[in-house]
């Protein structure tokens, strides 16, 4: 039988200690014990990344991470990219860039570029597409993802605002 | 997911006493990129996750020169792509470690998960069996090392017994002026399943001859195929357009794929002569200090 457990993690930069089961995946633990819906769950096999999030700085698909793994770790969801109601510069692009259509891919898309953006905050557009390769979006053809990921390089930057 | 339970023990003989203890539903769970899938889908069935990401040796990379480099089974592929160290001395598992997943899976999947899946395109082996790549295996009886030609046995299938666990990966240290290029043939640019695979690992003297080469392919028989004539066909023999043919072409006749959605059996044979070529080429050009293209 899998068991109770108690998780102990910093979830969008806030200690958290709560209850969850041996089975459960991040991704479960995150939606149905912790509300956090940012993340979806789109192929629940590692496949779409609509699962994103950040793990100690590394994107994973929550959905291919036991909720045991991340004791002790920081994870950061798509709820944790805005401060105090402010989107982050990469929100803000996507939204003026219109890089959503349905929504769904959307918040995998945002950790992922933020991840990105830190590693490599001027990256080639060869090197955008490689990087949200693990991303799929079945709206957008992906163009304006990848514009408002090189805007939101130029804004972070400070070469526009 | 199936009623399963989470353990993660902090010394390897922890690990090997709780998978022995719990037969074969205890999974091993390193980057979990796969057995968390064939989990939830019952395509394995699992009582119990062994986490192996705590135990000190199943960590890191180290190259000593006298020994050689040690990959820990539980080393994301992206620590393996972004060492400089790696970049330098080992390109070929950098090509290969790069082109496994996206982003996020590199994150957590590893070079010893792909190995022990065992499945005949995965896009590490025939890079591990290039490097001549060991597997160094504990177990209830003891440790044991498998050279990565001999570890895949079928598809999925493997030559770990019961309760055994591979603790790390060893390669010998490269020969000076050597090189090697792994290559992968998909109908698109990345995320997808090899149609055929190759890798290359060649040394030159400095007249140009070869000597030393081991090739590899994959997804073109039942287990990754170390191609033993390949290398054969070069070595002793400066490197031209023919020897580099006879090669290739050694590695096609040795390919015995299957027609399938990913490609045909002709297609494939081909593949196989293409990218023994292409590998080829490409590790001269790294030992000669040229650009290669990074995919």
């Amino acid at each position: 039988m899998s068991e109770r457990m108690i998780i102990n993690t910093t979830i969008n930069g806030e200690a958290m200690e709560f209850m969850a089961d041996s089975r459960d995946s991040l991704l479960e633990a995150l939606r149905d014990r912790l509300g956090l819906t940012g993340a979806k769950e789109g192929c629940n096999n590692g496949n779409c990344g609509a699962c994103t999030v950040l793990m100690d700085g590394r994107i994973v698909n929550s959905c291919c991470v036991m909720v045991a793994e991340t004791e002790g770790s920081e994870i950061t969801t798509v709820e944790g990219l805005e401060k105090d109601g402010q989107l982050s510069v990469i929100q803000q692009s996507f939204l003026e860039g219109a890089a959503l259509q349905c929504g769904i891919c959307t918040p995998g898309f945002l950790v992922a570029t933020t991840a990105l953006l830190d590693f490599n905050p001027h990256p080639t557009e060869h090197e955008i597409r490689y990087w949200l390769a693990g991303n799929l979006c079945r709206c957008t053809g992906y163009d304006k993802i990848v514009r408002s990921v090189q805007d939101a390089s130029e804004r972070l930057a400070g070469v526009k605002s | 997911m199936q009623d399963v339970k989470y353990v993660k023990p902090k010394t390897l003989q922890e690990a090997v006493s709780i998978l022995k203890d719990n037969g074969p539903t205890a999974r091993v769970l390193a980057g979990g990129t796969d057995i968390i899938v064939m989990a939830r889908e019952r395509r394995r069935d699992t009582s119990l996750f062994v986490d192996i990401k705590a135990i000190p040796e199943m960590n890191g990379i180290h190259l000593d020169e006298s020994t050689g480099l040690t990959i820990g089974a539980a080393t994301p592929l992206y620590l393996c792509y972004r060492d400089p160290m790696m970049n330098q001395r080992f390109p070929s598992i950098v090509d290969s470690s790069s082109l496994i997943g996206g982003t996020a899976v590199q994150g957590r999947a590893t070079l010893v998960g792909n190995l022990c899946n065992s499945g005949p395109a995965g896009d590490s082996i025939p890079t591990l069996m290039a490097m001549e790549g060991v597997a160094h295996i504990l177990g209830p009886n003891g440790e044991r090392d498998v050279p990565v030609v001999d570890f895949c046995t079928g598809p999925g299938r493997n030559v770990l017994e019961l309760g055994e666990i591979v603790v790390n990966l060893h390669f010998p240290t490269p020969r000076p002026n050597s090189s090697g290029r792994f290559l992968r043939f998909i109908p698109r640019n990345e995320m997808d399943i090899a149609v055929v695979n190759c890798s290359t690992n060649i040394t030159l003297d400095a007249n140009n001859v070869v000597t030393h080469a081991r090739l590899a392919i994959g997804a073109v028989a039942a287990t990754p195929l170390f191609v033993p004539a390949a290398g054969e066909a070069l070595v002793g023999k400066a490197l031209t357009d023919e020897t580099i043919a006879a090669t290739a072409n050694a590695c096609r006749d040795a390919a015995t794929p299957i027609d399938d959605m990913r490609g045909s059996i002709r297609q494939r044979k081909h593949l196989a002569y293409v990218l023994a070529e292409r590998t080829i080429r490409d590790a001269v050009h790294r030992i000669r200090g040229e650009h290669t293209e990074w995919h």
